[in-house]
C-alpha cells in the first residue's frame, strides 16, 4: 500500500514519466544483452548515436514547439528540403559549404518563423499550418530536382568519412554536433527567459500573457527553432547520405514527435524535459537494433511497437491528468466533456 | 500600526465621473471610486451592476468613454493589464492567472528572473521567492514545488506574491473566495490584513456578505451602472447593503404591482397544495458547492430560489438536473429513486433545464430557430425517430407564437435573433418535450419588460397545468411575485423556505442579510 | 430534417444585410466551390485540347473527364467521412494508414492462385472473394472503433489520438505484406476499381452510392442535426440530451469504414496492395476536399457536397497539372498554398486585416 500511495504521489512530479522513460531504456536494453550477444557492446550503443543524431537534433527541436503546446508537421520535409537545396547549391552552383550552410540554416529557420506567424497572428491551427508546410516543403523539393543530386564537395565528404576515435571506439562529427545542440537546448529551456517562457505558454497561455511574457515572439521563435533544427538535421544527413533527395526522410516528424512523447512531454504541453527527448530518441534506436538483432522480425515492427509505445505512453499521459483533475475542487475547469476542446485548441 | 480608516486625505486611486458603453448599451453611468491606502474596499453588487466592467476600466482592459483615472495624484489611462501593472495596480483572479506546470518561485518572478553568467540563477530565484513569502505573506512552502501541487488557496497566495513583487499599489482581489473553504478564506483574511497594515490599498470584490462584513473598511455599492454610494462599513447595516443591491426603486413599485394584479386573476392559491410531488429530495448537495438540502417540489407548483448572486442558486439547478453530480442525498422522481448522473437521465426522468448561460449552455447558435426548438425533443426521441418536419414547423411556429419570438421565420439562425428571443426559443425547446418539472435559471435576463411578462405569463400557465416549475432570479420582485413556495439561499446554504404571502420585498431582504425582521 | 447536403444559408455578420434573389444566391456557401472547379474545367478546355472528349472504347466511356472521376472516387470516399469527423471538432489523419490496411488485408486473402480448369489456366482468389472484403472492411472499422475509444472515451485529442494509428497502422500493412507489393491476380476483384457499368467507372457508384447512403441517413436520421450540434457546442448539446460521446465514437468508425473501401478501390484499381505507398498523403487530400467544400475546421455546419466538389477540385488539379506539362511536383505545391490559403480565408483574424488595410 505504501508503494501504491507513494508511487501516484511521486507520478504527479514532472519528472515522473521522464524517468519512467529513463527506466524502460535500461530495461530494454538489459533485455537486448540478455537476448543477443554483443548488444551491448560500447560500439553497438555509439552506432545508436550516430545513426540517429540528425533524429535526435530534429526531436530536440519538436521538443520545444510541444512544450508550447504546438505541433510542427514539416520537420521531415523541411529536413529533406535541406539536403535538397545543400546538394543543389553545391553541386550545380559551386557554391562554398560555408555559404551553402549558412544560407539553409537561415532557410529552415524562416520557414518555421513564417509558419508560427500565421498560426499566432492569424490564430490558425498548427497541424493545419505545419501539415501544409510539410507538403510545401517537399512539394519544393521535388521542384528543385526529381531525383537525387549526389553531393561530392570534399567538406562534405570529410564530414561523412571523419571518424573521431577515443578508446578504441568511434564516433561521426555528427553526433558531436548533435550533442552540442543538445546542451544549448537544455540550458535554453532552463536558463533562458526563451525558454521559461515556451513552458509557461505551455502551461496557460492566457496566463502567460496576463503575467506580461513576450507570447507572440516566443511562439514565433518557437517555430523558427525548430524550423532550424530541421535544417542541422538535414545538414547531418546530407552528410550521412551524401545526397539531396526529395524522398528523404519521409515520416521523420512522426519519429521525432514520438521520441518526445516517449521521452516524458506531454503533448499537451508545459510539462517534461528536453533531455527526456534523448532517451526518447535512443529508446526508438535500441527498438530498431534489436529488431535488426533479432532478424526474424521483419523491419516493419519497428513502426509498430513505436506507434504501442506511443499509445501507452499518451493513455499514461492522459490517465495521470485526468487523476489529477480529480483531486481539484467541482467546477475547475479542465475536464471538458468529449469533444469540447478536444479538437485542436490546443495545439494553436 | 493600523491605518486609522478616512485618515489618509488623498486617495492612492480615483475614479470619477466614468461612463462606459457597449454598443449603445450604457454598463457604468458616472461611476467613482476612491481606494484609500491601508483600508480594504469591498466593491458589491449584483449581475450586470458593472463591477467586471469598472475592474476592466481599472486595470486597462477596457478605455471608459469618459472620466478620468488618477493613481497616486498623477492621472493615469492604462492601455493593457501589462501597463496597469507596471503602473503598480495588481489583479488577483478568481482563476489565478498563472501557469499551474512552472514552481512557485517561478510564477513570482517570470520574466523577471536575477541572472548570473547569462543564466538564469535559480538558487536565488528561489531564495527570493522563499523571503518574499515568508516576510509578506508569513508562508512558508517549497518555492521549487510546482504549483499545481498546492491547493487553490496557496496558489491565490502566490498570485497576490507576485503582483506585490512588482511593486503593487494597489491590490484588485476579484472573487477570490469563491472556490476556497472557511479555513482558506480565514487565512486569505489574516494576509490581507497584514497588508492592510502596511498600507496598500485593496480593491475586494465579493458577493459574499459575511466575508464583506468581516474584512471591509468601506463599501461601494453599484447597481445598473451606476453607483449607489459609497459607505463606511461601520455605517451601513447589512439590510441597507442588501436593500441598496437590490432595492426596488419606486418606478419599480408601480410596474410591480400592476403585474402584480394582472397576475392575481390566473393565480389560485390552492394550486400548490393539490398538485402530487414530483420531486423530493433528501440531504442533496456537494461538498464545497451547495450544502446538503431537502427539497420537495409539486406539479402546478411554482417553486422559487431566491437569494444574492453565489448564494447556490445555479449549483442547486445544476445538481438537480444532473450536470453536476451530487455528492450525497437522495433523489426521488414521482416516487421512484433516481441518480441523475447526466443530463440525460434528468431529461428521461422528465425534467427540463433552461440554463442562464444561454450563450455559453444553450443555445447552438449557428443552428437555425426551428432546429434549438426542436433539439431537446429530438434528442430524447433518439437518432431514429425522427420528427418529420411538417410537425417540427408545427411545433416551432407554435412556440413562436405563444412566446411571441421575434424571429424573421424559422430558419433564420438562432445566433442572429436578440437576447429576449434567443431565450424565448430555449424556452419553447424545453417546454416542448412536455417536462414534468422545469428548471429555469434566470429565464428573464438581460429581457425586455414586455418579454418578460410574456415569458412568464406562460411559464405559469404551463405550470397551472400540471408542470412544477423550480424559477431561479435574481430579481427579488419577480421571484416574489410568481412562487408559490421559495426557498432563501445565503452563502451556499439555504435559510428558510416560505409560502407566497410570508415574505415581502422588506422582509426577504431581511431573510438575506441575516438579520432578524 | 437536417439535409445539411442542401447547404443552407451559414451566419456571416457581413451579410445579414440580407437581400434576395440573386445577392443571396451568390453567398450560398457552394458557390466558391463550384466556382473553383468550374476556373479548374475552364482552363481544361482552352489549354488541353480533347478534353472534353467523350468516346466509346471497350464497351464504356473514355475520357478525360471520365479518368478524373474514377480517380477520384477514393479521394471522395475518405472525404465524405473526414467531413463528419472534422465536423464534429475533430480530425482523423490516419485515413492513410487505413487505406494500407485495407488494401493488404483484401489482397494477401484474395491473391489468386493459378488453377488449371478444363485446360485453361484460371485464377482462383484464396478466400471466396466476399469474405475477403469482409475481413477488409472489418479490419476498417476495427480502425475506426479503436480511434473512437481514445477520442470519445479517453479524451485524447484527435490529433493525436489518429496519429498512433498513423504511425502503427501503416506499419502494420507493410508487416502484412512484408514491405513487398502484393499482387491480385483474381479478376473479379479488379471490378471494384477499374470496372464499368453501363459505361460508368464502377468505382464512381460506389462513391455515389456512400454518398446517397449519408444523405438519406442525414434525411431520414436526426444524424446531421446531431453532428452539427455537437460540433458547433457540445456543452450545450450535453445539456440538451445529446449523446456525445456515442456520436463521435460512430464518426470515427464512419470515417474509417470510408477509407477502408477507398483501400479496397485502390488495390483493385492498381491491381495489388503497396503498403508503402497506398493511401499516402491521402489525409492531406481529404482533409483539403473537406476545407475546400465549405466545412470549417472548428466544426459546425458541414456540407457532403462540398466535400464532393472538393475532392472533384483535387482530383481535377492533378490532372490538369498533368496535362498541361507541369511537373506534378508542383502539385504538391499548389496544393499546400491552396490550404494556407483556404485557412487564411476562414481565420476572423486575417479578414480584419484586410478590411483595416482596405479603409
Amino acid at each position: 500500500m505504501m508503494l501504491v500511495s507513494s508511487l501516484r504521489r511521486a507520478s504527479h512530479a514532472p519528472w515522473f514519466t521522464s524517468m519512467v522513460t529513463v527506466v524502460l531504456l535500461v530495461i530494454m536494453l538489459l533485455a537486448g544483452a540478455a537476448g543477443y550477444d554483443g548488444f551491448l557492446s560500447p560500439q553497438v550503443m555509439l552506432n545508436l548515436l550516430i545513426d540517429n543524431a540528425f533524429l535526435l537534433v530534429v526531436a530536440i527541436g519538436m521538443s520545444f514547439v510541444i512544450l508550447s503546446g504546438g505541433i510542427d508537421l514539416s520537420v521531415g520535409s523541411v529536413l529533406a528540403l535541406t539536403t535538397m537545396v545543400a546538394a543543389f547549391l553545391l553541386q550545380h552552383w559551386h557554391w562554398p559549404p560555408l555559404l551553402v550552410m549558412v544560407t539553409v540554416l537561415l532557410m529552415g529557420a524562416g520557414f518555421g518563423a513564417a509558419m508560427g506567424a500565421m498560426i499566432h497572428y492569424f490564430k490558425l491551427q498548427a497541424f493545419i499550418v505545419t501539415l501544409a508546410g510539410m507538403f510545401l516543403a517537399r512539394g519544393l523539393c521535388y521542384l528543385i530536382s526529381i531525383d537525387s543530386i549526389t553531393i561530392d564537395d570534399p567538406f562534405f565528404t570529410a564530414m561523412s568519412q571523419t571518424r573521431i576515435e577515443f578508446a578504441g571506439l568511434f564516433i561521426s562529427p555528427s553526433v558531436v554536433i548533435a550533442l552540442i545542440v543538445l546542451a544549448v537546448a537544455i540550458w535554453m529551456a532552463h536558463g533562458t527567459r526563451f525558454g521559461r517562457a515556451v513552458y509557461a505558454i505551455g502551461g496557460s497561455e492566457s496566463s502567460a500573457m496576463l503575467m506580461g511574457l513576450p507570447v507572440a515572439r516566443t511562439k514565433v521563435l518557437v517555430y523558427a527553432f525548430s524550423g532550424f533544427c530541421a535544417s542541422v538535421g538535414g545538414l547531418l544527413f546530407s552528410f550521412y547520405m551524401l545526397s539531396g533527395y526529395g524522398l528523404h526522410a519521409q515520416g521523420v516528424e512522426l519519429d521525432a514527435i514520438a521520441a518526445v512523447v516517449i521521452g516524458g512531454t506531454l503533448l499537451t504541453g508545459g510539462y517534461g524535459y528536453v533531455a527526456g527527448t534523448l532517451t526518447g530518441v535512443l529508446i526508438l534506436g535500441v527498438i530498431q537494433t534489436l529488431i535488426a538483432f533479432d532478424g526474424s522480425l521483419s523491419s516493419w515492427w519497428t513502426k509498430i511497437f513505436i506507434g504501442a509505445l506511443l499509445f501507452v505512453f499518451c493513455v499514461a499521459q492522459r490517465i495521470i491528468s485526468l487523476g489529477a483533475l480529480r483531486g481539484k475542487p467541482a467546477g475547475s475547469a479542465k475536464a471538458a466533456p468529449v469533444g469540447a476542446s478536444a479538437g485542436f485548441s490546443k495545439l494553436s | 500600526m493600523t491605518m486609522s480608516v478616512g485618515a489618509q486625505a488623498r486617495p492612492m486611486l480615483e475614479l470619477s465621473g466614468v461612463h462606459k458603453a457597449f454598443a449603445g448599451v450604457k454598463a457604468l453611468t458616472d461611476v467613482g471610486l476612491r481606494l484609500f491606502p491601508g483600508e480594504v474596499h469591498t466593491l458589491m453588487g449584483q449581475n450586470g451592476a458593472g463591477k467586471s466592467t469598472l475592474i476592466k476600466v481599472l486595470t486597462g482592459v477596457h478605455e471608459p468613454d469618459q472620466g478620468k483615472i488618477e493613481l497616486d495624484g498623477r492621472a493615469i489611462a492604462p492601455a493593457s493589464t501589462l501597463e496597469a501593472q507596471a503602473l503598480g495596480i495588481s489583479t488577483v483572479y478568481q482563476e489565478v492567472n498563472l501557469c499551474p506546470n512552472l514552481s512557485v518561485a517561478e510564477n513570482i518572478f517570470i520574466g523577471r528572473y536575477p541572472k548570473r553568467f547569462g543564466r538564469i540563477d535559480w538558487k536565488s530565484v528561489h531564495a527570493q521567492a522563499r523571503l518574499l513569502l515568508q516576510q509578506q505573506l508569513q508562508i512558508d512552502i517549497d518555492v521549487a514545488a510546482q504549483l499545481s501541487s498546492y491547493p487553490l488557496a496557496i496558489q491565490q497566495m502566490v498570485a497576490i506574491s507576485r503582483a506585490l513583487s512588482v511593486s503593487a499599489k494597489v491590490l484588485i482581489l476579484d472573487e477570490p473566495t469563491s472556490s476556497l473553504d472557511e479555513a482558506e478564506v480565514q487565512q486569505l483574511f489574516k494576509v490581507l490584513r497584514r497588508l492592510r497594515e502596511q498600507g496598500m490599498a485593496i480593491l475586494f470584490v465579493t458577493h459574499f456578505l459575511d466575508q464583506t462584513y468581516e474584512i471591509s473598511d468601506r463599501i461601494t455599492v453599484l447597481r445598473n451602472g451606476v453607483r449607489e454610494g459609497e459607505y463606511l462599513v461601520a455605517d451601513l447595516s447589512r439590510l441597507e447593503l442588501v436593500n441598496k443591491m437590490v432595492g426596488v426603486t419606486a418606478v419599480d413599485h408601480r410596474k410591480v404591482e400592476a403585474g402584480a394584479e394582472a397576475l392575481a386573476s390566473g393565480l389560485s392559491a390552492d394550486a400548490a397544495e393539490q398538485g402530487e410531488v414530483f420531486l423530493q429530495a433528501d440531504g442533496f448537495g456537494r461538498r464545497g458547492v451547495l450544502a446538503p438540502q431537502d427539497l420537495e417540489l409539486r406539479r402546478g407548483e411554482v417553486y422559487g430560489l431566491c437569494g444574492l448572486l453565489g448564494s447556490g442558486r445555479t449549483e442547486m439547478a445544476r445538481l438537480l438536473f444532473g450536470a453536476d453530480r451530487a455528492d450525497s442525498g437522495q433523489l426521488r422522481i414521482e416516487g421512484r429513486a433516481v441518480k441523475l448522473n447526466v443530463p440525460r437521465d434528468a431529461i428521461a426522468a422528465g425534467i427540463g433545464f433552461c440554463s442562464e448561460d444561454r450563450k455559453k449552455e444553450g443555445a447552438i447558435l449557428e443552428l437555425s430557430v426551428r432546429e434549438n426548438i426542436i433539439l431537446a425533443l429530438q434528442a430524447r426521441q433518439g437518432l431514429f425517430r425522427v420528427l418529420p418536419r411538417k410537425r417540427q414547423n408545427q411545433i416551432a411556429s407554435d412556440y413562436v407564437k405563444w412566446l411571441g419570438i421575434k424571429t424573421a421565420d424559422l430558419e433564420t439562425p438562432i445566433g442572429l435573433l436578440s437576447g429576449g428571443n434567443q431565450q424565448k426559443a430555449l424556452l419553447a425547446r424545453w417546454l416542448a418535450t412536455d417536462p414534468g418539472m422545469l428548471i429555469l435559471d434566470e429565464p428573464t435576463r438581460g429581457i425586455d419588460v414586455r418579454a418578460k411578462q410574456e415569458i412568464m405569463d406562460f411559464v405559469i400557465a404551463m405550470c397551472r397545468k400540471g408542470m412544477a416549475i423550480l424559477f431561479i432570479s435574481s430579481e427579488i420582485p419577480e421571484v416574489l411575485r410568481c412562487s408559490d413556495r421559495m426557498l432563501v439561499l445565503r452563502d451556499r446554504r439555504a435559510c428558510g423556505e416560505y409560502r407566497r404571502g410570508e415574505l415581502d420585498e422588506q422582509t426577504v431582504l431581511q431573510v438575506i442579510a441575516g438579520e432578524a425582521a | 430534417m437536417s439535409a445539411s447536403m442542401d447547404s443552407k444559408l451559414i451566419p456571416d455578420a457581413a451579410t445579414h444585410a440580407g437581400g434576395a434573389g440573386w445577392t443571396a444566391l451568390l453567398r450560398h456557401p457552394l458557390v466558391r466551390p463550384l466556382a473553383a472547379l468550374a476556373l479548374l474545367l475552364l482552363i481544361d478546355f482552352l489549354l488541353v485540347p480533347g478534353f472534353f472528349r467523350l468516346e466509346i472504347k471497350d464497351g464504356h466511356l473514355y475520357g478525360a473527364l471520365i479518368d478524373i472521376v474514377n480517380r477520384a472516387a477514393p479521394l471522395m470516399l475518405a472525404a465524405l467521412g473526414m467531413t463528419l469527423v472534422i465536423a464534429t471538432r475533430g480530425v482523423d489523419i490516419s485515413v492513410g494508414a487505413v487505406v494500407a490496411i485495407s488494401g493488404a488485408v483484401a489482397a494477401i486473402l484474395i491473391g489468386g492462385k493459378m488453377v488449371v480448369v478444363n485446360g485453361v489456366p484460371e485464377y482462383v482468389s484464396n478466400v471466396p472473394m466476399v469474405w475477403a472484403l469482409a475481413a477488409a472492411m472489418g479490419a476498417a472499422l476495427l480502425c475506426g472503433a479503436w480511434n473512437g475509444v481514445l477520442v470519445a472515451g479517453l479524451g485524447l485529442q484527435p490529433i493525436i489520438a489518429t496519429l498512433i494509428l498513423m504511425v502503427a497502422g501503416r506499419g502494420l500493412a507493410q508487416l502484412l505484406t512484408d514491405g513487398q507489393i502484393v499482387t491480385v491476380y483474381y479478376k473479379p476483384f479488379f471490378f471494384l476499381g477499374g470496372g464499368y457499368l453501363f459505361g460508368l467507372p464502377f468505382s464512381l457508384y460506389i462513391a455515389v452510392g456512400m454518398f446517397l447512403l449519408l444523405a438519406l441517413l442525414m434525411k431520414k436520421t436526426a444524424l446531421g442535426l446531431f453532428i452539427e450540434s455537437v460540433g458547433i457546442n457540445p456543452v450545450a448539446s450535453r445539456l440538451a440530451g445529446i449523446r456525445t460521446a456515442a456520436l463521435i465514437f460512430f464518426v470515427y468508425m464512419f470515417c474509417s469504414a470510408c477509407a477502408g473501401l477507398a483501400g479496397l478501390m485502390i488495390a483493385s484499381n492498381i491491381k495489388s496492395a503497396d503498403a508503402n505507398n497506398a493511401g499516402l498523403l491521402l489525409e492531406l487530400d481529404a482533409i483539403l476536399a473537406v476545407t475546400l467544400g465549405g466545412t470549417s475546421l472548428a466544426g459546425g455546419k458541414f456540407s457532403l457536397v462540398g466535400s464532393v466538389i472538393g475532392a472533384l477540385i483535387i482530383q481535377t488539379l492533378t490532372y490538369t497539372i498533368y496535362s498541361l506539362g507541369v511537373p506534378p511536383e508542383v502539385n504538391m505545391v499548389v496544393k499546400s498554398i491552396v490550404v494556407f490559403l483556404v485557412c487564411l480565408s476562414q481565420s476572423p483574424q486575417f479578414r480584419r486585416m484586410l478590411r483595416m488595410s482596405k479603409s
